[in-house]
């Protein structure tokens, strides 16, 4: 390496030159640079959105040759990837967060899914069974090659798909947030696991991580993402490598103008939520919500920060009148009362308002108009004896499609085909007409460009002015900054933090979510 | 003329369904040398289709809720029509309280797959086909796998016509007449109401002379089909009971709170559920109400038949899925009109009707009937893929 004398392809395994990618409204990834050496292990850090899962999935072939522009380097040759087979052929494997498993199919059977041990379409028991104990013990995983996948924890279903991997002749192994479901003994194995076979079998790997400690531990190189742009690659012994200077590379950015200007009128305490906990509807032994106490004032708007998958919306889901989890307890309080909801049509009666994360699959009825959107959560508004008033409907939707700026042909138009910022206008107008008094937003501008995002901030800002009380849960930091006047930080179901707009910054709120990690 | 045109487009669905019909209409009216729409026929198809298209109205409500179907109608057809024979010949009952018994017999059967449906959350598919056997079992149990004669009253509400109170010359039925004459007096009355009411709120509304054009083609239909039907028997009181039973379900999916969430429910369980509609006892009720309706066809079909049997009602259920689809609801729910039902109803009765007339053999019908289905079908997934690549 010291005279540079090897040519630059047998050094790097893979190069990524100039990868943009976009999608309708949005670039994801603007001329993103990546390069990864024979024989690391490769960080790639960033906030939610950043655009590490899209670099990985045009990596792999999810977003095939064509749709992205820029070139894929693998070993010194140009890949033009279709599908995800094709870089599982050249030894590209991917480890997605969800894991890729089938519960009702044995431990063998599952490391061998898609590339069955078999003579002539007749798989061989014997040969899937002896090639799969080989592989799990490579793994460490002490479970029988018979037992389903379903029976095992997710730590050993994380150590199946490794093994899966390794059967398929992996070169460079991509893991996205691998830990991230994972207690800290299943983490600090996949961990160990992961050098041991980096080392051992010089595999390359990408690992995708928001847990900094681990980064820092095992990372030869870490390459910060940032809207869309590659920042900086950090190298082990040349840069210094901490986890503050790693969350600097993350977060910095200016905030100049991408938020209205807010003078907050704060009231008294007008909703309290007390010692709430809710337990995994699937899993009912596992905790989602650990009593969780928090409240929101009159006028004020208070941001609910954290990682994905850190119970921020089944939170706002079990208080919006149970529609997420089990054995649900906990009180909660509107101006000193306590609330009784039992369901989400309650929840609704009562003042709750809840804006969906996802607007596409439970915000919106898609194949419906504008107007009967709006008008869905509180149909009774304008009916009398049931019957819908289809007239006193229309003047109801142009008054919101004026008042919320929404851009349509006419409120006859269907949501299916309105852009993102605009159905979330209607979502919007949806909750606005149910004339709540607490909202909560969750993710409210997710998917949605700058200028509309702008607006919807706007919207927010009336809705507290107006003396509502109002809940924006946010992966977005700077979001939360600039819209909040308040902010809880949450973090694997409990609340971790809680802090005024003059305290909170990017980087405080990031330390308090990573001191609290386990 | 843009106007129009946009109204076209966005409705095209149900008018291309109305063409259709329209054209089959036409095509064995040569076909048949004219024996198709003769007053005579078409008097018999309204008795032959009945039965279908009352199921096919509960069956769309099942449909809309998100593509749920509902494949024990036809046993629950045959289970009332069972309890018909069993209430009204077995014990003796007069028939005033046999049919209401009847009725509450198939609402019971709706209410117990609802609950199933609803609240155990076992797919529809399984609760109805469970129930498919166990009703039709139920009906063998009954009548011990005989035919049983019913009495005469069923007769009359399946096969009978209103008594001409007006007497008039013996080959027209006047009160026929007199009643399409008022119905159409109505019609024009409502749409006056409408319109002003629109007018009140300023909304656009289409110009006076399309108004009155409109009205007038309208009412020359209903006003002809009526005379039609005058020159046959007279107006028949299951069509009396389809009108209705139209009028209601077509206001319940338009007009009413309850229809709205049923569409919400069927375009986005999730979105609705969040918005606080209660899709399970949606879903109980929808499926209660197919039972009630299913009863209803049961003692026509008895009627029909003058009798109850073990075979009676089999494959309704295919026949009233069929006409929903031919009428353009969606497969996955939330999209479709009674109107549409009863039209893709009627699509299949004049297919059938009209093979019959020109002596096709009924295993070249089924071939027919199956290639439309699937042909409508075709239409609205290529009609669909089209809208979603145009933006």
């Amino acid at each position: 390496m010291a005279e540079n004398k090897l040519p630059n392809m047998s050094e790097n395994i893979l190069e990524m030159i100039d990868i943009t990618k976009t999608f309708p409204g949005v670039k994801a990834l603007d001329s993103v640079n990546l390069k990864v050496k024979k024989g690391e292990i490769h960080a790639l850090v960033g906030e939610n959105g950043a655009g590490k899962s899209t670099l990985m999935s045009v990596l792999s072939g999810i977003y095939p040759y064509g749709s992205y522009t820029g070139d894929i380097l693998f070993e010194g040759s140009i890949c033009n990837f279709k599908d995800i087979k094709e870089s599982e052929k050249k030894g590209i494997v991917i480890i997605h967060q969800e894991l890729a498993l089938s519960p009702y199919m044995s431990i063998a059977e599952n490391i061998f899914l898609g590339n069955e041990q078999s003579n002539k379409g007749i798989i061989d028991w014997n040969k899937t069974h002896s090639e799969a104990k080989k592989f799990i013990d490579l793994v460490g995983l002490k479970e029988n090659h018979n037992t389903l996948v379903r029976d095992i924890g997710v730590g050993k279903q994380q150590l199946v798909e490794i093994a899966k991997a390794l059967s398929k002749d992996v070169k460079l192994l991509i893991l996205d947030e691998p830990t991230a479901a994972l207690n800290d003994d299943d983490s600090e194995h996949l961990l160990n696991l992961l050098m041991k076979i980096n080392k051992e079998k010089g595999i390359s790997c990408i690992i995708i991580s928001h847990k900094l400690n681990e980064v820092t531990k095992i990372a030869d190189q870490i390459t910060v993402i940032r809207d869309g742009r590659t920042i900086e690659t950090l190298v082990k012994h040349v840069d210094e490598i901490s986890e503050a200077r790693i969350i600097r590379g993350m977060v910095g950015r200016d905030l100049t103008d991408r938020f209205p200007k807010r003078t907050p009128n704060i009231g008294e305490v007008r909703f309290e939520v007390k010692n709430w906990t809710v337990y995994d509807p699937m899993d009912e032994t596992r905790k989602r919500i650990d009593n969780v106490n928090f409240n929101v004032k009159r006028g004020e708007i208070v941001g609910i920060a954290g990682l994905m998958g850190s119970g921020r919306t089944e939170l706002a889901m079990s208080i919006f009148g149970k529609a997420y989890g089990k054995h649900i307890t906990g009180e909660l309080y509107k101006d000193g009362e306590q609330l009784i909801v039992k369901d989400v049509r309650q929840a609704i009666q009562k003042g709750l308002a809840y804006v969906t994360e996802d607007r596409k699959t439970a915000g919106l009825v898609l194949i419906e108009d504008i107007k009967k959107n709006v008008t869905l959560s509180n149909l009774q508004k304008i009916s009398n004896w049931h019957v819908v008033n289809q007239n006193k409907e229309l003047v109801v939707a142009e008054e919101y499609r004026g008042k919320l700026n929404i851009k349509s042909s006419s409120i006859h138009q269907k949501t299916g085909n309105l852009s993102g910022g605009n159905q979330q206008k209607v979502v919007l107008s949806k909750w606005i007409f149910s004339e709540p008094e607490i909202l909560i937003l969750d993710e409210p501008t997710r998917g949605i460009d700058v200028g509309a995002k702008y607006e919807i901030y706007t919207i927010i800002q009336n809705l507290a002015n107006e003396g509502k009380s109002v809940i924006v849960i946010s992966s977005e930091l700077p979001e939360i900054l600039g819209v909040c006047d308040r902010v809880y930080v949450m973090n694997e179901g409990k609340i971790v933090g809680e802090m005024g707009r003059s305290e909170a910054t990017q980087e405080s709120i990031m330390a308090c979510i990573l001191q609290s990690s386990s | 003329m843009d106007r129009i045109k946009n109204i076209f487009k966005q409705n095209m669905k149900q008018y291309s369904m109305l063409i259709a019909l329209i054209v089959i209409m036409a095509m064995f009216q040569i076909l048949t040398g004219g024996i198709l729409l003769k007053p005579i026929n078409v008097s018999r198809l309204i008795f032959q289709n009945s039965y279908i298209l009352i199921l096919a109205i509960g069956m769309l409500l099942c449909i809309l809720t998100g593509g749920n179907i509902d494949l024990s109608v036809g046993s629950i057809v045959a289970f009332v029509s069972a309890l018909s024979a069993l209430f009204s010949v077995t014990f003796g009952l007069p028939v005033w309280v046999s049919i209401p018994l009847g009725l509450l017999a198939g609402l019971v059967a709706g209410m117990w797959q609802g609950f199933w449906i609803a609240y155990v959350r076992i797919p529809p598919f399984i609760v109805t086909l469970a129930g498919m056997l166990l009703f039709r079992g139920i009906n063998n149990i009954i009548l011990g796998g005989q035919t049983v004669l019913l009495p005469e009253a069923y007769t009359v509400i399946s096969s009978g016509v209103i008594p001409d109170f007006l007497g008039g010359s013996s080959n027209i039925h006047v009160t026929t007449l007199v009643i399409g004459v008022a119905f159409a007096i109505m019609y024009c009355v409502i749409s006056f109401i409408i319109r002003k009411d629109k007018m009140k709120y300023d909304f656009e509304v289409a110009t006076s002379s399309f108004f009155i054009a409109k009205l007038v083609a309208v009412s020359l239909i209903i006003v002809l089909f009526a005379y039609w039907l005058a020159l046959a028997n007279g107006l028949p009181f299951i069509l009396i009971l389809l009108g209705v039973l139209i009028l209601i379900y077509s206001f319940l999916t338009n007009k009413t709170v309850v229809g709205r969430h049923i569409y919400a429910m069927g375009g986005n369980q999730k979105a609705a559920a969040l918005s606080g509609i209660k899709t399970k006892r949606i879903l109980f009720w929808v499926y209660a109400n197919m039972g009630l309706l299913a009863a209803v066809a049961g003692i026509v079909f008895a009627g029909r038949l003058n009798s109850a049997s073990p075979t009676a009602g089999d494959g309704f259920e295919l026949d009233a899925i069929a006409a929903c689809f031919i009428g353009g609801a969606s497969a996955t729910g939330g999209v479709g009109t009674i109107m549409g039902a009863i039209i893709g109803g009627f699509i299949m009765g004049i297919l059938n009707n009209g093979m019959s007339i020109m002596g096709i053999s009924v295993f070249w019908q089924q071939i027919v009937k199956g290639l439309v289905l699937l042909a409508a079908i075709a239409f609205d997934v290529y009609s669909k893929y089209k809208t979603k690549t145009a933006h």
